[in-house]
């Protein structure tokens, strides 16, 4: 059995690697994905244009207007005098915030009235002006800790301090960069899987090996190691990569790591082939390949939390590997979970792994057209 | 007349396999169902540990705040170390810590200190919490010194948020999801259809008839840009009948842009297919150039203004970049002709460029 098994997988690894072009398509990719994804998926927000619009030529609004230009988050791109200005400047995207300064700002502060700041800002990413936002309160809230320790006055009953366990600088790389790790590795175990036996039915091989005396269990273990070998090869690299090159922190063990993506791999390698054997032409199974990748990886908690998902597609995400291998993850990387918390993590992996694997190996035979 | 019967045969093609149909017009619903209530980045009733270790009148009036604020639901905590283990467990993302002196200190010149701990591991969440967080508490200080009678904080800032007044992230992420489903949608339906006949020698069956190989690429455009635009208009529909995203721009103009796009995605899908000429190899590339560069590299999600300017400048060669802009301004602002038209053009030249290079490596040869 052992070297028939060798003998299939010699052939899937030919099939897949003796064309030049299918061979970089699975190769290079991945390494420059994750070089242009690391940097560019990041919610830190730096440089973000905004306008000022000073109808105050006090000292204090000087003094303020300076903690927005001394701040690695804002840039000064316009100055304007009327406010008729603001609408074309944010309509166009030319600016994404207006800090508004009124005639009375520093009259206001100097005589203990409240003095306000108006600050319009583009919501059309809410996201985006969210964070602007808290930049911008964080900026003035700082100013009145100034402006009161400097006047005498009274402060504050309750200051906040703040801290973050696990991610101090709130660096969203962290976050980002091991979701990255768990998005290509299944991107890659799909390119490997998920078209692999669509491609033998549609050409007609596929019969032919149904004919030989192989079992569909030895049909399906060596239809599955080829994506082992190649989806643990580019996890690796990927991984080392974001270590080395992004230094995000590992702070979990290697070993549990290596359990995580063995049973993620189990996983993704079950629902590729059970997509492949039940697709009919390679269209079919290029469609059936988007249409777990795509929902896998939007509803994985990657970007967006699961805990912001109304309760039905929480329950539907239940469903989807990714979802554990993204908690997997960041807990290795940036905890230091060890085994055991992570169990709860890890056996849902391995049951959708199971059941596909075994659709798959029904299918081989029972999906005949 | 020979247009005719190409367009023809290919509808048939598209007819005899449904997996056509269903991606035009199954896929957007599904995923946009899918996505439309699944992706929201609105933190609401975030699990929070208030820790008061000597409850009294003033942290009363303090942690009621957090009580009623409805981005919160607060779980009470006597001591740190219940709360921490809490916090290890994934139970609470945050931590609001009141110590023993806290109502002594508030009369103190510095004000008493609040320990906050946030979460950090998901740190877009734990801006978004520690925002939430200091909202709160300046609806405390100002309710205080209300009711104390003195003065608030020298500086209050006033916020006037345009074009998605409540920030609600459905309103720009509806949007930008269309133009990822529709890049899909666009590369998978094209992706295949050149390859499949180079590899079924059908396309040599072709070139022997007198159709011109301009005739060929027309024949295969045509059916799949209706069925693009029926998903489009779809997908239209859903967003704001569905998730109610309003749309202050015009049809027309989303009707425009959206042709132009679709021609792009297309585009690319038969660019794919024709370089490719092998299946197998246009559905790997479709499946890797396609997807996560629209969805990471466009602006739907991450902003682009803040990516490093190498990165910035590759997002440029992202035709799903230039629709997600108009698609946004579109959507929530109006008919802003100074976004809208660059984009545009942009998408035009997209065009122009994958159907410039198709029509120059489709020729009727065999090598």
């Amino acid at each position: 059995m052992g070297a028939r098994i060798v003998a299939l997988m010699i052939k899937e690894f030919l099939s897949l690697l003796k064309d030049k072009k299918s061979r970089v398509v699975v190769v290079v990719p991945p390494i420059l994905q994750l070089i242009v994804f690391g940097y560019a998926a990041t919610f830190d927000l730096s440089h973000v244009p905004y306008a000022v619009y000073n109808e105050d030529g006090g000292a204090p609004a000087q003094d303020l207007l300076a903690g927005f230009r001394g701040s690695q988050n804002f840039l000064e791109s316009a100055f304007i005098t009327h406010e008729e200005q603001i609408r074309p400047l944010i309509d166009n995207k030319k600016v994404l915030m207006v800090v508004h300064l009124g005639p009375t700002f520093s009259r206001d502060l100097l005589s203990g009235a409240p003095a306000s700041l108006q600050v319009i800002i583009d919501g059309r990413n809410s996201n985006t002006a969210m964070l602007a936002l808290n930049y911008a309160n964080s900026i003035v809230g700082s100013f009145n800790e100034e402006w009161t320790k400097e006047h005498g006055l009274s402060g504050p009953p309750a200051r906040l301090v703040a801290r973050a366990w696990f991610n101090p600088n709130l660096e969203s790389r962290w976050f980002i960069v091991p979701g990255i790790v768990g998005l290509l590795t299944l991107v890659v175990t799909m390119l490997v899987t998920a078209l692999s036996v669509a491609r033998e039915r549609e050409q007609g091989t596929f019969d032919q090996l149904l004919v030989t005396p192989f079992r569909p269990v030895e049909i399906l273990i060596g239809k599955a190691l080829p994506g082992f070998i190649i989806g643990t090869f580019e996890a690796t690299v990927i991984t080392l990569m974001a270590v080395f090159w992004f230094k995000v922190p590992l702070l979990g063990s290697v070993i549990t790591l290596y359990a995580g993506i063995a049973l993620f791999l189990l996983s993704a390698i079950g629902v590729g082939l059970m997509i492949s054997s039940l697709a009919v032409t390679q269209q079919q199974g290029l469609l059936g390949a988007f249409l777990f990748l795509v929902p896998a990886i939007i509803l994985s908690g990657f970007t967006t939390p699961i805990a912001n998902m109304p309760q039905v597609i929480q329950d539907i995400t239940l469903l989807n590997p990714m979802r554990y291998f993204m908690v997997v993850l960041r807990g290795i990387f940036l905890e230091g979970a060890p085994f055991h918390i992570l169990i709860s993590q890890l056996w849902p992996m391995a049951v959708i792994g199971v059941v596909n694997l075994a659709l798959a190996g029904w299918l081989f035979r029972h999906r005949m057209y | 007349m020979r247009m005719r019967g190409l367009v023809r045969k290919e509808l048939l093609q598209v007819i005899r396999d449904p997996s056509s149909i269903a991606i035009a017009f199954l896929m957007p619903v599904v995923l946009l169902i899918l996505f439309g209530y699944g992706v929201s980045l609105d933190a609401e009733h975030v699990p929070i540990a208030l820790v008061v270790e000597h409850p009294d009148a003033e942290t009363a009036g303090f942690t009621s705040v957090f009580r009623q604020s409805r981005y919160f639901s607060p779980v009470g905590f006597r001591e740190m170390k219940g709360a921490e283990d809490a916090m290890r467990k994934g139970l609470v993302d945050g931590i609001i810590h009141l110590r023993e002196d806290f109502s002594r200190r508030t009369r103190d010149a510095g004000g008493a200190p609040v320990q906050v701990i946030v979460n950090g591991i998901d740190a877009n969440n734990a801006r978004l919490i520690s925002g939430y967080v200091e909202g709160a508490w300046s609806t405390w200080l100002q309710q205080k010194a209300i009711a104390d009678g003195v003065a608030g904080v020298p500086v209050q800032v006033e916020q006037r948020v345009w074009f998605n007044s409540e920030m609600r992230s459905r309103n720009f992420l509806v949007p930008g999801l269309i133009a990822v489903i529709m890049t899909l949608i666009g590369a998978l339906l094209t992706a295949l259809v050149v390859a499949r006949e180079w590899e079924r020698g059908t396309m040599e069956a072709l070139m022997v008839t007198p159709v011109t190989m301009k005739e060929i690429l027309l024949g295969k455009l045509v059916p799949y840009f209706f069925l693009g635009m029926g998903g489009m208009a779809l997908s239209v529909t859903m967003a704001v009948w569905q998730f109610g995203v309003p749309l202050r721009g015009s049809l027309a103009v989303l009707f425009a842009s959206s042709s132009l796009f679709l021609l792009v995605a297309l585009g690319m899908g038969l660019l794919i297919s024709t370089l490719a000429k092998n299946q197998f190899v246009a559905g790997q590339v479709a499946i890797i150039v396609t997807f996560l560069p629209a969805f990471i590299l466009s602006g739907f999600i991450f902003d682009i203004g803040s990516m490093p300017a190498p990165i910035r400048l590759f997002t440029h060669v992202i035709a799903a970049r230039y629709f997600v802009e108009i698609l946004q301004t579109v959507f929530l602002a109006g008919n802003v002709w100074p976004v809208i038209l660059p984009n545009a053009l942009a998408l035009l030249l997209m065009a122009a460029v994958f159907f410039g290079i198709i029509r120059r490596k489709s020729r009727k040869r065999l090598d």
